[in-house]
Order: structure tokens, then sequence, then C-alpha cells
């Protein structure tokens, strides 16, 4: 058994981590957080350059053709470092949505400017609160034109188009949108992470084209499972992270004359953040094995891992502000930008009721397949 | 990234795989398939006759504690491949239940420190499971604080024997035991770590009086082991006078390095009795509440099963496990408690029923709430893990103490 | 056993409710209910304004701190009177979130050891809201350890027995808005340390008071850092004798046990309704997680009326009113987090034009953590229960009778 990343793969990591550690210090993240630039440019560019954008775009498309496993890892370090950057959107929707079901010609037109970090891609989706499901979908295409307002968006204002879900003649279709073309109005909307902007976007007969003919549900079930693995391993390192500050704020701080680390309550916390952090990295490995190979096992190792992983990040972001008492409350120190982010991940890509309700379901028809068998 | 068998190992699984297909008592599978977490449960069969014969058989083809050395009754096989054989084992290891506190524990420790002679003649019988071993540490001022215990060994004048008085709790198994490894006091003067001393004691030994305890379940798997000045032979000491408490750390190391033999949660129990389970509005499966609920324990179990993966792993690089393996019994203990109890609530009035023909799933929830309170306790307290985890892997400080430094018999609480 | 008014309660109830319907900016109402968890979402009126005229329109009514003796401010009010005027007040009561501190805090403790004339001069004007007053006790290096706490007070080598004071205070709740201040100090450093210590009030606009708000996570700036250099209290503003702080502090810390009565915030109500509203209140998974959190809300409602009755019987209430903050702080948390849960993607809107429920749910998770750390974190809190309330031994201490300065400490950068 080698249920483990390969050494090249944790090489890969190390890179990854001195890169974001330099180009996405806390000093980036805040200048977004409190800015209107919507990412980091810079640290953009420089995931581009280091592959990282490409990685598991195929090589025929100009990806770097590594593979999901080495974009789990990158994924992993994106969310230690709490990036600002529209990576989630371009890479794990729009990248994904293209190669899903995209042809030919729109692959080689996005895919490699994806890679070289030329272009900004998101998926547009959500109109309503509560779970979005295809009859709550009211955008429109009709005559090669979509009306209707889509919110939240991520990166929404910044990217350059979009994959927008819309009802077009027979029924739910998926459509590529240029987003700096007309019949488009965005606006930034303010959000619980203000580091990852969103927008609200309204398309009133803008042109598009059509991405794939076949059940557009199908598609972006198929394609939020997958996201729903690179996004729990961005989960799974904001965890981390959040452990270790909280780890080592309670060797550092004196209360009573003690470390309060040395307190049990302070230690049990700490404890119970390890444990909820060990098992979403478990399921998070199996996640990663399941998107890499294909396996049939991913739409319940993608749920399994969503699920875990969302309440991990948001157990030990939480945690950590309380292990830091006051300083934990404040702006000046970065619990808050794990714990905005934790808030934010758990409802990116639909809320954990949702997918907790989708694993179950899921496992059920497995058994259920499996007993007719 | 898989989890493939190296070629070496697909061969070991193969060859394990043909011998238990041909060699299993495959009477018992219905029987063990009901079991799990209700305990074990056989009817009309002589559970310890079954268990003890299975042994014999796997000894006999040299597959009883695989991982031993050839001479001491096991096949020498690598880490790896003593996983690979308790995933093949499957249901069967069931019946090893007896046996898995002395080969677990027990026996690693008479191997680490007892003489070759003694080596020689006890693993081959406990590999064997012709002789059972119970682990005597616990007393009723020594649970947690293990080291707090108060059993004296005293060196009979002019003699090479010990005098033991004493008493022990808790000791699974003590009264179907033929050996224990017994934790004793040798000076309570020096602090509490530094004056213990191990020994095996024949549990058949004048003076050794067993009296089991009822269990709050109805069960009577634990006992008090009585020691009325009984004599111990100095070569039956392991290890060094006064430094028992080394050897007790061999004991509870060898318990995280069992990875392999997968830990109960009761989330598969839980999800077959879901499926089926009718609620006025259908399966209750099919219940949004159902569902938030079962999603919890889903993943908290597949992220065992993954982690126990990520440790085999490294068995299978020849690299020792890391620390994750430390969660295991914290999360599954609570785990099964509240899953029992989620059963039984679904089963709502019905939930109060215990026999096994009135209750639904054969009584096994209300079994199993009854079980679990024991094994948040059993080899390290909910508490104590916790503890352990904040301290051997996260780095945190112990805790301030008010009985470090300070000889035994001066210790706040005697 | 009932929940009835007495017939002199059902008459005051009468007098309230009518002053009240006469009285109170009905205007706000709708602004102010939707208001809470973190502050105060008035568009048509400046928050300070209005909070400081409704306090006044009070005061000249007889309404204000009204269970404070007159010749304070008050009503002579009952207790239980008090509580009433709570019920009744309602809504309107988010307004007066400004004179929290100084009127259940501060204004209790110079009522307890303040001199005849402090008391008169000091407390009609907290009452009133003429005056804001902050509490002045935590430290960058003494939160949960309160006692730990370092800034000097040196009495002055003039003769005029003055005092001279010289440190940091931090997190004070307000001292951007404050006239006046509780502070606690340090006199000696060379006794244990909740021996040291001793309180004053002080004029908040003295020389060498600097006030620094801190930005909060939530982007609010609600609580400061406060330096103190030489900054000079006369000897007639010290609450209690010299090394008797911390028993003076005590009584404060026990006043905000007795602010009982509208209870804590948990953010149930505003969770069923919205459920309600949405329909998800149909679904079961929803419904498991309402009952877990109505009975968590009504233990407390109902937990905080038996203390009502100890009080109307004229007894103090006891110690099980420490589980408010604990159960209502991790509970508002939770509620939060399912709210925006419910909503789903949408749940990351924050802005009150796009967000459901004009944002309440977002403000809360960002504002709960707090409430789980300010005055007595949840791990404090839980130590509290077990010694006070459940007899059990204190942590094993390695700062009791230590001189404080031989104290280990880690003071931050
Ligand atoms: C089913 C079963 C089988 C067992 N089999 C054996 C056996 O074969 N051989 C054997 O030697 N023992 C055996 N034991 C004993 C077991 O190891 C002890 O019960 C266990 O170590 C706890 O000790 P105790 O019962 O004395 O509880 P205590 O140590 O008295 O603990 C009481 C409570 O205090 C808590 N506590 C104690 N110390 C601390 C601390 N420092 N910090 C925080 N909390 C603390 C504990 O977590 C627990 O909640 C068995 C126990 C059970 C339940
Ligand atoms: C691998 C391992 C697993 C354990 N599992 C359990 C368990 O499941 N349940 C349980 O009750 N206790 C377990 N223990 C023992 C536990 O760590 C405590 O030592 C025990 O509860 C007694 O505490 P104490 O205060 O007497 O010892 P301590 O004061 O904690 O330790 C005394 C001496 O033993 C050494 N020591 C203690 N624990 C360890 C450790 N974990 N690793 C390395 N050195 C150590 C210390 O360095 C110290 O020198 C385990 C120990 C080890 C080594
Ligand atoms: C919004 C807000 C408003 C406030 N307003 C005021 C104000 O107006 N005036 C004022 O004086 N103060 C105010 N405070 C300060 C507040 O009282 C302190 O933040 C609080 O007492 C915790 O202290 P600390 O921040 O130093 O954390 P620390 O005491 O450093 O605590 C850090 C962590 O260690 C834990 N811990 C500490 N000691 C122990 C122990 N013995 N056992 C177990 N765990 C322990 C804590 O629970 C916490 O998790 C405010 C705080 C906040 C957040």
């Amino acid at each position: 058994m080698n249920f483990d990343f390969s050494d090249e793969q944790k090489q890969l990591r190390d890179s990854a981590r001195r890169f974001l550690e330099k180009q996405s210090s806390v000093a980036v993240v805040r200048r977004v957080l409190e800015g209107d630039e919507g990412y980091d440019r810079e640290l953009w560019q420089g995931l581009a350059e280091m592959g990282f954008t490409g990685a598991a775009i195929p090589e025929e498309f100009g990806g770097a053709g590594l593979g999901y496993l080495e974009l789990c890892v990158i994924a992993e370090e994106l969310g230690r470092a709490v990036a600002p950057v529209p990576f989630s959107s371009t890479v794990y929707l729009a990248a994904e949505f293209l190669l899903a079901a995209g042809n030919d010609a729109q692959k080689k037109n996005y895919l490699p400017k994806i890679a070289a970090g030329e272009v900004i891609g998101t998926f547009a989706y959500a109109e309503t609160a509560g779970e979005v499901t295809a009859e709550r979908i009211k955008a429109t295409v009709s005559g090669g034109k979509l009306s209707g307002t889509k919110i939240p968006v991520a990166d929404g204002a910044i990217a350059d188009f979009a994959v927008v879900a819309a009802q077009g003649g027979s029924g739910l279709g998926l459509y590529l949108v240029d987003l700096t073309g007309p019949g488009v109005t965005r606006t930034v909307v303010d959000t619980i992470d203000p580091s990852r902007k969103h927008a609200r976007i309204v398309f009133d007969g803008a042109p598009v084209e059509q991405l794939g003919a076949g059940n557009a549900e199908a598609v972006i079930e198929a394609v939020y499972d997958r996201a729903a693995v690179l996004t729990a391993f961005e989960q799974v390192g904001g965890s981390d992270r959040a452990l270790e500050m909280a780890r080592d704020y309670a060797l550092e701080r004196i209360a009573f004359g003690r470390q309060i680390g040395s307190f049990q309550a302070i230690k049990h916390i700490l404890a119970d953040m390890y444990v909820s952090a060990t098992l979403a990295r478990s399921n998070c490995y199996w996640g990663a094995y399941a998107l890499s190979t294909g396996s049939a096992e991913l739409p319940e190792a993608a749920a399994s891992c969503r699920v875990s992983a969302t309440r991990a990040f948001q157990h030990c972001s939480t945690n950590n502000i309380q292990v830091h008492g006051g300083m934990g409350f404040t702006w000046q120190f970065d619990c808050h930008l794990y714990y905005k982010r934790s808030n934010l991940l758990a409802l990116n890509l639909g809320s954990l009721s949702v997918w907790e309700n989708r694993l179950i379901a899921r496992m059920r028809a497995r058994n259920s397949a499996r007993d007719a068998a | 990234m898989n989890f493939d068998d190296t070629p070496e190992e697909a061969k070991f699984r193969a060859e394990v795989r043909e011998w238990i297909s041909a060699n299993a008592p495959h009477d018992l599978d219905e029987d063990l398939k009901k079991s799990g977490l209700a305990g074990l449960r056989l009817p009309g069969r002589d559970i310890m006759a079954e268990s003890k014969a299975w042994q014999k058989k796997k000894a006999d083809a040299g597959w009883a504690v695989p991982h031993w050395p050839k001479e001491y009754g096991g096949r020498g096989a690598t880490p790896i491949e003593r996983v690979i054989w308790q995933q093949e084992e499957g249901l069967y290891n069931q019946l090893a239940q007896p046996f898995a506190i002395g080969q677990g524990m027990c026996g690693p420790t008479v191997m680490a420190y007892a003489s070759e002679d003694l080596k020689r003649k006890y693993l081959p019988k406990l590999a064997s499971g012709e002789e059972i071993w119970c682990q005597l540490f616990s007393e009723p001022a020594g649970g947690s604080d293990v080291a707090a215990l108060r059993t004296r060994a005293e060196k009979a004048d002019g003699s090479d024997e010990w005098v033991i008085n004493g008493q022990k709790i808790w000791t699974s198994g003590a009264q179907y035991s033929d050996y224990g490894i017994l934790l004793t006091r040798t000076d309570p003067n020096v602090p509490k770590h530094a004056g213990l001393t191990m020994f095996i004691v024949d549990m058949k030994a004048p003076g050794v009086e067993v009296r089991p305890i009822h269990q709050m379940n109805g069960g009577r798997g634990f006992n008090e082991v009585f020691f009325e000045n009984v004599r111990i032979h100095d070569s039956h000491r392991l290890g060094a006078v006064n430094d028992g408490w080394n050897v007790a750390l061999t004991t509870l190391m060898n318990e995280r390095m069992s990875i392999g033999s997968r830990l109960a949660t009761g989330f598969p129990e839980i999800f077959g009795f879901v499926a089926d389970f009718q609620l006025p509005d259908g399966p209750a499966i099919d219940n949004a509440a159902v569902r938030a609920k079962l999603a919890d324990w889903a993943v908290k179990s597949s992220g065992l099963r993954y982690t126990a993966f990520r440790a085999i792993s490294s068995l299978s690089k020849g690299e020792r496990p890391g620390p994750e393996n430390s969660i295991g019994k914290l999360v599954a203990g609570v785990m099964t408690q509240d899953i029992a109890k989620y059963a039984m609530e679904l089963q709502a009035e019905a939930g109060v029923l215990t026999s096994q023909e009135d209750a639904p799933a054969a009584a096994l929830f209300q079994n199993m709430v009854l079980n679990s309170p024991g094994m948040r306790i059993a080899g390290g307290t909910d508490e104590i893990l916790r503890n352990i985890i904040a301290e051997r892997v996260l780095g945190l400080p112990g805790d301030v103490r008010v009985d470090k430094n300070v000889p035994f018999n001066q210790a706040p609480g005697r | 056993m009932n929940f009835d008014d007495t017939p002199e309660e059902a008459a005051f109830r009468q007098e309230a409710r009518a002053w009240i319907a006469a009285n109170a900016p009905k205007h706000l109402k709708e602004e102010l209910e939707l208001s809470g968890f973190g502050g105060l979402y008035l568009k048509s009126e400046d928050p300070m304004q209005a909070g400081k005229a409704w306090q006044k329109k009070k005061a000249e009514a007889g309404w204000a701190c009204l269970h404070w003796p007159k010749e304070y401010g008050g009503r002579g009010a009952t207790p239980i009177e008090r509580v009433i005027w709570g019920q009744e007040e309602g809504v309107y009561a988010k307004l007066s979130g400004l004179f929290t501190i100084g009127h259940g805090m501060c204004g209790p403790t110079v009522m307890a050891w303040g001199s005849e004339e402090a008391k008169r001069e000091r407390l009609p004007t907290l009452a009133s809201g003429e005056e804001i007053w902050c509490q002045l006790f935590s430290e960058p290096a003494a939160g949960s350890d309160l006692a730990g706490l370092r800034t000097r007070a040196e009495q002055a080598t003039d003769g005029s027995g003055d005092w001279i004071i010289n440190g940091q205070k931090i997190w004070t709740s307000g001292a951007q808005h404050s006239q006046w201040g509780l502070l606690l100090t340090r006199t000696d450093p060379n006794v244990p340390k909740h021996k040291g210590l001793t309180m004053f009030f002080l004029d908040m606009r003295s020389p060498g008071v600097e006030v620094r708000p801190i930005r909060q996570m939530n982007d609010q700036r609600t609580f400061n850092e406060v330096f103190f250099e030489n900054v000079r209290i006369p000897d007639s503003q010290r609450l209690g004798p010299v090394g008797a702080g911390w028993n003076v502090s005590l009584t404060t810390l026990m006043n905000e046990r007795l602010s009982i009565g509208s209870g804590m915030p948990t953010g149930f109500p505003d969770l069923l309704d919205f459920a309600i509203a949405t329909g998800d209140v149909d679904n079961p998974a929803v419904r498991a997680k309402l009952a877990d959190w109505s009975v968590k809300a009504s233990g407390l409602k109902f937990t905080a009326f038996r203390a009502l009755s100890a009080l109307s019987k004229g007894e103090t209430p006891g110690p099980e009113n420490s589980i408010g903050k604990l159960v209502a702080g991790a509970m508002m948390q939770d509620i939060a987090k399912y709210a925006m849960d419910l909503q789903g993607e949408a749940g990351i809107l924050t802005n009150a034009a796009d967000a459901e429920a004009r944002g309440k749910f977002q403000a809360m998770a960002l504002r709960s953590p707090a409430t789980r750390i300010e005055g007595g974190s949840d791990e404090i809190l839980r130590n509290i229960i077990a010694e006070r309330v459940l007899n059990l031994p204190a942590d094993v201490r390695v700062d009791k009778d230590v001189p404080f300065n031989a104290i280990p400490t880690s003071g931050r950068k």
C-alpha cells in the first residue's frame, strides 16, 4: 500500500510553501482584504510561472500536465497561506468545466491562457439563497443572448470569462460568456471574507457560446465533486495553520504564572483540533486518490472530504480565536483571516448540510447497487 | 498514491487468503457477522473452545502471531504482513479476543525483557492459545495514574524469591488466565516512577485470588486480583529492579503499533440499520435529520480508516507510523456511544428492549450502549488520550504536577 | 408556582408600559429590531445621539437606572421592578448599549465604595447618560489573570495625597466615548498579586491619558488601548482602601452576574423566525437543530426566571447564572454558522442590501467569538462553575503567595 504523496510531490509541497511564504505573506493577504484590488496580481502571475495554474491541464492545452495529486498539494498550500487569488474559480471550476464539457476549440481558446495566468475564469451559478437547484435558476438564454442575475460569483468582478448555468431551449445548460463584453454589469458585493472578492453580475442580453450539449446538471455535479476535493485540501491547509498558530500562542502566552498551554482546558481544545484536522486530512487523501485515478469512488470520497474538511476548518479557526483570547478578536492578529476564510469556503460550492445529504444519498446508492449485484 | 499491494505483499496476501479459505471455521460465519460490537455471540457453542481451536489451527500452520520470530511461535512476518494477515483474517479475528492482551501487550514485554529460557518456555504457548495471559497494572488507587500503584514486592530474606502483597483491579481475563505480567512497587522511598518493578506471575500460584467484577452491562469480563504472600522467583523479573516504568512503557508502546486491527466505531452497523428501518414516512436513511447525523459519523469513520491506511503505508515503506494513530480510540469511543444512543432513539419506545428476540437489530445497539462507556476508559481514558496528544504530539507542557520528584510515600493522596 | 405578576408588579408593569407607549422613539423601532450582535444599525439617526436622547428622556421621568436610589438618579425600584422595566423596554434597550458598562459595573462599584460626595456628583450624570463610563481592568499581560495587572499607582511625593498613574490598559470598551473610567491599579508589587491592588475612578480627560482605538476582526472599533503617563488622580477618587482593589473589583464583577432579566441573546428567536420565513422549518434536519437550540434557549430563560423569583423574594440569585454567557456565547456562534449554511452559497454575503435577514447572521458570526472571551472566557467560566458551584478544587497554582514581582510572566511585545 502506498497511500501517501510521493517524494516528488512532497518536494513540490515544500517549494510551493516556500514560494507562498514569500509571495503570499500575511501582508499580501491583508492588502487584498483591505483594498479594492480584487486579487494580488503579482502572486497570480507567480503561480502561473511556477506552473501551478496549469498543473492539471494537459500539455496539449498548454498545461504542465502534472496531475491532480500535484494540484491537491498546491491547493493545501494555498489554503495554508489563505492566498488572495482567483485560483479556485479559475482552476478548480472554469478550467474543469472546459475540460469536462468544452469542445476542442473552446479548450484551445481558454486553457492555455489559464495555464499562463493570462485569464481569470469563474462559474456563475447561484441566484438566490439556499441550495442551488436547476429549478431555482432563472437566468435564461434565448437567441444566443443571456439575461439574468447571478450572485454571489467568486471573482466575478475581475474574471475575464464565466461559465454560466442558465435555462436554454432544452432545460438547464452551460454557457461561456465574455465578461468584458456587452450586456454585462458587475458590482463587487460585501462578503464574510473580503480577501476573496465576489460579485453580483447582471446579464442583459450578453452574447454566449454553448458549453457542451449534454446534461448540464450532471456536468455541474461532476465538476463540483472535483472542486470539492481541491477545496477540501485548502481547508485542511487552513486547519493545520490555525492549529499551529494556536499551539504556538499557547506556548508563548503566560497567565497565572504558567503557559496557558499547560491548562488542560487549552490542551484538550488543541487535542480536539488535532483530531479533527487529522480526520480531515486522511479523508482528503482518499479524495485525492479518487480524483487522480478517476475512481468510481469519487462522488463519495469528494463528499466525505468536503464534509470532514469543512468541519475541521471551522472548528480549528474558531478555536484558534478562543485560544488567543482578546488578541484573537483583533484585526491586527491573523486569526480572523482564517476564521473568515473558513466561513467562506464552507459555503462556496454549497453548504455543509447539502453535502451531508449528498454523501449519505451516494453511500446509499452504492449500497443498493452492491446489494442488487 | 494508491492502495495497491506491492508484488510481494500481493503474493503474501494470496497465500493468506488461500489458507484461510481452506481452514477457517466457516460454520461460524453467520454468528460472527452478527456479533461485532455486541460482543462475541455464538449461540449453543463454547466460545473459549472455538477460540482455542482456531488459534491452535493457526499456530500449527505458523499463522498464530505471524510477526513474532519463528522460535517463539511466529513466522517472522514483517509489520505490513501482519496487517495483511489481520485484514484477511477479518471476521475470524473476533475469535482471537481472549488472547489479545497476552499477544498484544504481555508477549512483546516478555520478548523484550525475559531470559532466553523463559521466552522459549512461555511465548510459543501464548502464541498458540494454549496459555492465556493478563495484564496486572491498574489498581484501585492507580488507574490513569498507574505509577501510583501500591502492590508491594519485597525480596524474601536469604532467597531468590520475591513476596507479593496487594491488589489489582480491572484485570481483563484474569479469571481464565494462566500467567500475567505484574507491575509492583519495590521502593516506596523514591519518586513514584522510580520505584516500580515488573514480573511474570503464575496466576495459579498459591495466594493469588481472582474475584470477577460484575460490570454495568451484566458481563464479568474483568476482575479484582488479590495477592497474599505470593512468591515469584527472581528469574521471573522483567527488567532491572526499579526499572518497571520503562518496562511498562514497552507494553503501552506496543498498543500503538497494533494498527491493522480496525477500530470498531459502530458506523457500518448504524448505516445498515437505517437503510432498512422504517420511519412513518419511509426508510430512516431518507430522513434529512438522520442523514445529517450519519454524514458526521461517516466522515469520522472514513477518516479513521484512511488514517490507518496512511500508517500502513508507512509500515509498507519500512517507516514508523506517525503520531496520527493516537486519535483512534478517542474518536471511536465517543462515536460508538453516540451511535448506539441514536439508533435506540430511532427505535423509539421499542429502544428500551434488550433481548435479542424482542429488540430491533437483535439488541445490537442496546449492547453497544452498555459496552461503550468501558471503551472510553479502558487502556487510557479520553482525557488521558487528549493529554497524550497535546503533550506528546503537539508539544504542549505537562500538567503542573504535585507528585513529581517526591518520594512515593510522601506524595499527596496516600 | 407561577409566572404571574403580583398585584403590585402588575400595576408597575402597567405604568411602565403606558409611559413607554407614550414616549419611546417608535420611529427607530424597525431599525432597532434588525440591530444587535455587535452593532446598532441606525441609519436615520446618529446612534450616540439617539442613545443619549432616550436615556435623558427616561432620566427625566425617573426611568433611568430605576433600581438606583432616587438621590443618585434612580427611582428606588425593587430588583423585580427593574426586571419588569427591562421586559417592557424591550427593543429600545438596545439604545442603551453605550451605558451598559457604566450602569451595570461602574455605577454599582461607586455606589458600594465611593464617598457620599462622589456618589452625589457622579452617579446622577451616569444614570442620565450625560456621562459615559468605561472599565479599565484588562491589560496586555492580564486578561483572564486580571490580578496579574501591572499599571502602577504611586502616591505623589509632593504631599498632595494625589496618585500618579503609569501603565497601559487594553480592550477597554467605549473608552473613546467615556468621560470617566473605573481603574484597577497595582500599588504594591512586593506582596502577593491579589493583595497589592487599588481601585480608582478617573476623569478620562486628565492630562496623560491617551486612548487608541483597536480595530476588531469585525472591522468595528469599540474597544481601545488606554495609556497612562503620569496621570494624576486625587485621593478622593480612590474606591476602597489601598491594597483592597481586588475586593472592590469583585463587587464590579459580581454585579455583572446580577444584570440578568432580559437574559443573554442567543440568536435562537432570530433563527426560528428565519427558518419559518424560508420554510426550512419543515426540514427534519433543521428541526433537529432548532429543537436542540430551543431547549437551550428556554433553559436559559427559565434559569433567569428562577433568579428573578429569588430576587422577587429579596434573595440573592445563586451562581447558576454563570451558565448564561457560557451557553449563549457558543450557541450564538453555532446558530450564526447554521443560518449561513441554510443560505447556501449566498450565505457569504454580508451587506444588508444583498444578504438574507439583512446580514444579521453574518454580523453574528463575526461578533460572537468575542462573546466567548469578554468578561470571562468560556474556560474561565467552566472553572468558575466547577470551583464555585460544584466545589471542585482550584487548579494547582504556581502564582499564589508569591510576591508579584517574582511570578513568571511574558509581556507582549
Ligand atoms: C473494560 C475495561 C477493561 C480493563 N482491563 C484492564 C486490564 O486488563 N488490565 C489493567 O491493568 N487495567 C485494565 N483496565 C483499567 C483501565 O486501564 C483503567 O480503568 C483506566 O486506566 C482508568 O483508571 P481508573 O479506572 O482508575 O480511573 P481514574 O484514573 O480514577 O479516572 C477517573 C476519571 O478521572 C480522569 N483523570 C484521571 N487522571 C487525569 C488527568 N491527569 N487529567 C485529566 N483527567 C484525569 C479520567 O479520565 C477519568 O475520567 C480496564 C478497564 C476497563 C474499563
Ligand atoms: C506509546 C505510549 C502509549 C501510551 N498509551 C497510553 C494509554 O493508552 N493510556 C494511558 O493511560 N497511558 C498511556 N501511556 C502512558 C501515558 O503517557 C502517561 O505516561 C501515563 O498516563 C502515566 O502518567 P505519569 O504521570 O505517571 O507519567 P509521566 O510523568 O507522564 O511520565 C513519566 C516518565 O515517562 C516518560 N513517558 C511517559 N509517557 C510517555 C510517552 N507517551 N512517550 C514517551 N515517554 C513517556 C516521560 O518522559 C517521563 O520521563 C502511553 C505511553 C506511551 C509511551
Ligand atoms: C469585545 C471585548 C470587549 C472587552 N471589554 C473590556 C472592557 O471594557 N474592560 C476590560 O477591562 N476588559 C475588556 N475586555 C477584556 C476581556 O475581559 C479579556 O479579553 C478576557 O478576560 C480574556 O483575557 P485575555 O484576552 O488576556 O486572554 P487570556 O487570558 O490570555 O486567555 C487566552 C486563552 O487562555 C485561556 N485561559 C487563560 N487562563 C486560563 C486558565 N486558568 N484555565 C484555562 N484556560 C485559561 C483563556 O480561556 C483563553 O482561551 C474585552 C474583551 C473583548 C473581547
